[in-house]
């Protein structure tokens, strides 16, 4: 167990290394429309929610973090997220979904939703 | 009982063959047959030879009379009984045990003590409770009990019966709460009919189930079955608890009682549950009062009424936080010692982790993260000390696993933990100086001001998707609270939360000991509607409104639940959480696309629910249980839940199909 520790460590930081390196630039234009078919079909609604509110299985992804960052953790996740390699979904394909991600509507202030106040 | 002359004689003239050497047990009502029969037949082998033939060989009624026999009774063929039946007395021992319901799908291998409970026992205490399969006979038993606080008893047939409630029995295992199950059984082969009687009887049928049940019994006789039935229901309430299963014999139940024989039913025990040893608990006690950022996680924890009150008095005695795992209605979600928002980050800084009937004490304590290797890496302190208070050691058996990883403790102390808890608090109040109590005071403060700002924090997690189509399942369970929060506490979440991210345990104010009911613990997927419905049944003498917020796949595993909702008329609000998916497998072999690299737009295949959807409205209404639905529209979820809450307040089932996010 200790060994497989050693390997992920280091391969979770190798991952940061070359990712953040190729990714440095900013995010690539990315297909909306087709960002939403992907975010749909590839697993991504499962724990996020189809709007990106999250949930007891991921974290919210209204407000994403920034491509950089976003890249990373789709490449060499954190925690319990599985890997999207760029063998089944490509820079293009994330950068796609990135985009529609970005479109998640903000969530209304709590205060103004009366069943959301004591 | 053992063979004489007379009941050679009438073996004889059953048929049975040639009188072995051996004495076998004679049945009684062939003792009693042979007892009228006696005197008329003298036990003459010619006489014996004389009546043997009438009774089985009776040929249809002929148009015209052509022997006596077709005008003359048998007298030597007992048709009827004139006396009480051991169904009787078995009825009898159920009411001795003040067991309410009996829930079952009837079968013929109990087909006599069915009909002692609905005509001896008039079908009041116990009641007879039809279900559609033994799943949920034996799932109401499981979630009845936890509402309860006491166990009902499930009927099930000989054999197939028994497979059939596994898994609910396997789930009330795993969940630590009591059942009787009873299992019909044609014990003696020279008793069973040909065909299907032969496939529905065992030598050892609890071998079935005996993995996952605490204790089990197969009684000899009459006196025994009283005998096995108490110390099942005596073994069955004590911690940890579990489901018992006693075989109930067909003859036993069909034959009738010999007036000479004297039975009685055991007086059951008070009983008390274990307890910590003091010594133990004062070593706890010095480890707590020491410590500077302890911790309390509570498992499987509450059992009575008192739980919930106790564990806060404990937490407010120690000024420490609690982290509810949400196996039990462990402590009022809103006391603000209740930290389990930030449960994480104060696992992460505890020097001392009380952790009290601890589910997974492994898991508690560890990350295991779903990865190649299965990498764990711990939550805790490398120096943190653990103290363990519970029974679930006590009650371990080999096989299945359910007991989970072992992991290490610095104290383990057996005994249940709610009844430990009275004398650990004593143990701390002895122990705190009066120096202590003032830094203990000043840590409780902070920790009380922490606490104010977990509800804003939930609401801006739940308000995220609020709008959304389908319908987020912050918004329903909001919409349901919204709704149900005028009652006064008076019902009960039954259903498993964590499918739902937990929002009814951080949206909800919960802090009567019959709100929730925590897990199934077995997971055996189809817990959660009988299960409910076993809940609703306790709580409808008390008039609680009881809301299952269903999974789609668990009610599908056994949709007829809603029948005997609508039949015995219990009154229940199922709102369905129709993900259309199996949506835990769903991610699973997502994750296993992802991991190999291929097809990861497949995983569908094999884990949705659609194409078509199913119409949970009208599969209610076809149950005889008002229905709405599909919702998909959160606007249109407020008003239909009102109009099914009127509904249930009226003492009906309503079920409200409402087409969810996945969790």
């Amino acid at each position: 167990m200790i060994r497989h520790l050693q390997v992920y460590g280091a391969g979770m930081l190798a991952g940061l290394l070359v990712a953040g390196s190729a990714f440095a630039q900013g995010a690539p234009n990315g297909n909306t429309a087709n960002g939403k078919k992907l975010f749909e079909t590839v697993g991504c609604f499962q724990c996020h929610g189809y709007v990106g509110q999250g949930g007891g299985a991921g974290p919210k992804l209204i407000d994403p973090p920034v491509w950089e960052a976003f890249i990373v953790q789709l490449r060499t996740p954190r925690q319990q997220m599985p890997p999207f390699t760029a063998k089944v979904l490509t820079d293009q394909q994330a950068a796609d979904i990135y985009s529609y991600v970005q479109t998640f509507p903000k969530p209304a202030d709590p205060a103004t939703i009366p069943m959301l106040r004591n | 009982m053992r063979l004489t002359s007379a009941t050679e004689a009438i073996h004889q003239i059953q048929g049975t063959g040639t009188v072995s050497n051996k004495t076998p047990e004679m049945k009684r009502r062939q003792f009693l047959a042979g007892a009228v029969a006696a005197p008329a037949v003298t036990l003459a082998a010619s006489a014996t030879r004389a009546v043997a033939q009438p009774a089985p060989a009776r040929a249809a009624v002929p148009a015209k009379p052509q022997t006596v026999g077709d005008t003359q009774a048998p007298s030597e063929q007992r048709i009827v009984t004139s006396g009480k039946v051991g169904g009787d007395f078995m009825v009898d021992c159920l009411r001795a045990l003040n067991i309410d319901f009996v829930a079952s799908c009837p079968g013929s291998t109990f087909r006599g003590l069915q009909e002692s409970l609905i005509n001896y026992g008039m079908n009041t205490k116990p009641e007879f409770i039809t279900c559609l399969h033994e799943e949920v006979s034996a799932a109401m038993c499981h979630g009845y009990a936890k509402i309860a606080g006491k166990p009902m008893s499930c009927l099930v047939h000989g054999v197939v019966g028994t497979q059939h409630a596994a898994m609910p029995i396997y789930n009330a295992y795993c969940d630590q709460a009591p059942m009787l199950v009873m299992a019909g059984n044609v014990g003696e082969g020279t008793s069973r009919r040909p065909g299907v009687e032969w496939a529905h009887s065992a030598h050892d049928q609890a071998t079935i189930v005996r993995d996952y049940v605490k204790w089990d019994d197969q009684a000899a006789n009459l006196q025994d079955f009283a005998e096995g039935v108490v110390r099942a229901y005596d073994i069955a309430t004590i911690a940890p608890m579990g489901p018992v299963f006693v075989v109930v014999d067909a003859d036993q139940q069909e034959e009738e009682i010999d007036p000479k024989e004297k039975l009685f039913i055991p007086k059951l025990r008070k009983r008390s549950q274990p307890m910590g040893d003091a010594v133990a608990v004062a070593e706890a006690a010095k480890m707590l009062v020491a410590a500077e950022n302890p911790v309390i996680v509570a498992g499987r924890y509450q059992r009575t009424a008192a739980g919930p009150q106790l564990l806060a008095q404990l937490a407010d005695t120690l000024n420490a936080p609690v982290l509810d795992e949400r196996s039990r209605m462990n402590m009022p979600n809103r006391h603000p010692l209740n930290h389990t928002e930030r449960g994480a980050a104060l696992l992460r800084q505890a020097d001392v982790i009380l952790c009290l009937e601890p589910m997974d004490l492994f898991g508690t304590l560890n990350n295991v993260t779903d990865l190649i290797g299965r990498p764990s890496t711990p939550k805790i302190r490398p120096d943190a000390k653990v103290i363990v208070i519970g029974t679930t050691d006590a009650q371990i058996k080999a096989n299945i696993t359910a007991y989970e990883r072992y992991n290490q403790a610095d104290l383990g102390i057996t005994g249940d933990a709610e009844t430990t808890t009275p004398s650990l608090i004593q143990a701390i109040e002895k122990e705190i100086t009066p120096n202590r109590r003032s830094a203990l005071a000043t840590r409780g403060q902070k920790l009380r001001e922490q606490s104010t700002g977990f509800m804003k924090a939930v609401y801006a997690q739940a308000a995220m998707g609020w709008t959304a189509n389908p319908i987020s399942t912050a918004r329903t369970c909001a919409e349901v609270w919204e709704q149900l929060k005028t009652s006064g506490g008076e019902y009960t979440m039954s259903s498993e939360a964590n499918f739902l991210s937990d929002w009814p345990y951080r949206l909800w104010n919960m802090d009567k000991p019959w709100n929730s009911m925590g897990r199934s613990v077995g997971g055996g997927v189809g817990y959660t509607a009988p299960a409910s419905l076993g809940a609703a049944l306790a709580n409808k003498e008390h008039g609680r409104i009881t809301v299952s917020l269903n999974g789609d796949g668990d009610l599908l595993m056994q949709p007829g639940t809603l029948w005997t909702a609508a039949h015995h008329e219990i009154p229940i609000l199922y709102v369905v959480h129709n993900n259309r998916a199996y949506h835990q497998e769903y991610m699973h072999v997502q994750r296993m696309a992802q991991r190999n690299q291929r097809g990861i737009d497949r995983a569908h295949i094999g884990t949705t629910i659609d194409n078509p959807n199913i119409d949970f409205a009208t599969l209610a209404k076809s149950y005889g249980v008002y229905s709405e639905g599909p919702i998909s529209n959160p606007v249109d979820l407020g008003p239909a839940i009102t109009r099914a809450l009127a509904v249930v307040k009226k003492g009906q089932p309503a079920l409200i199909d409402v087409v969810s996010q996945p969790r």
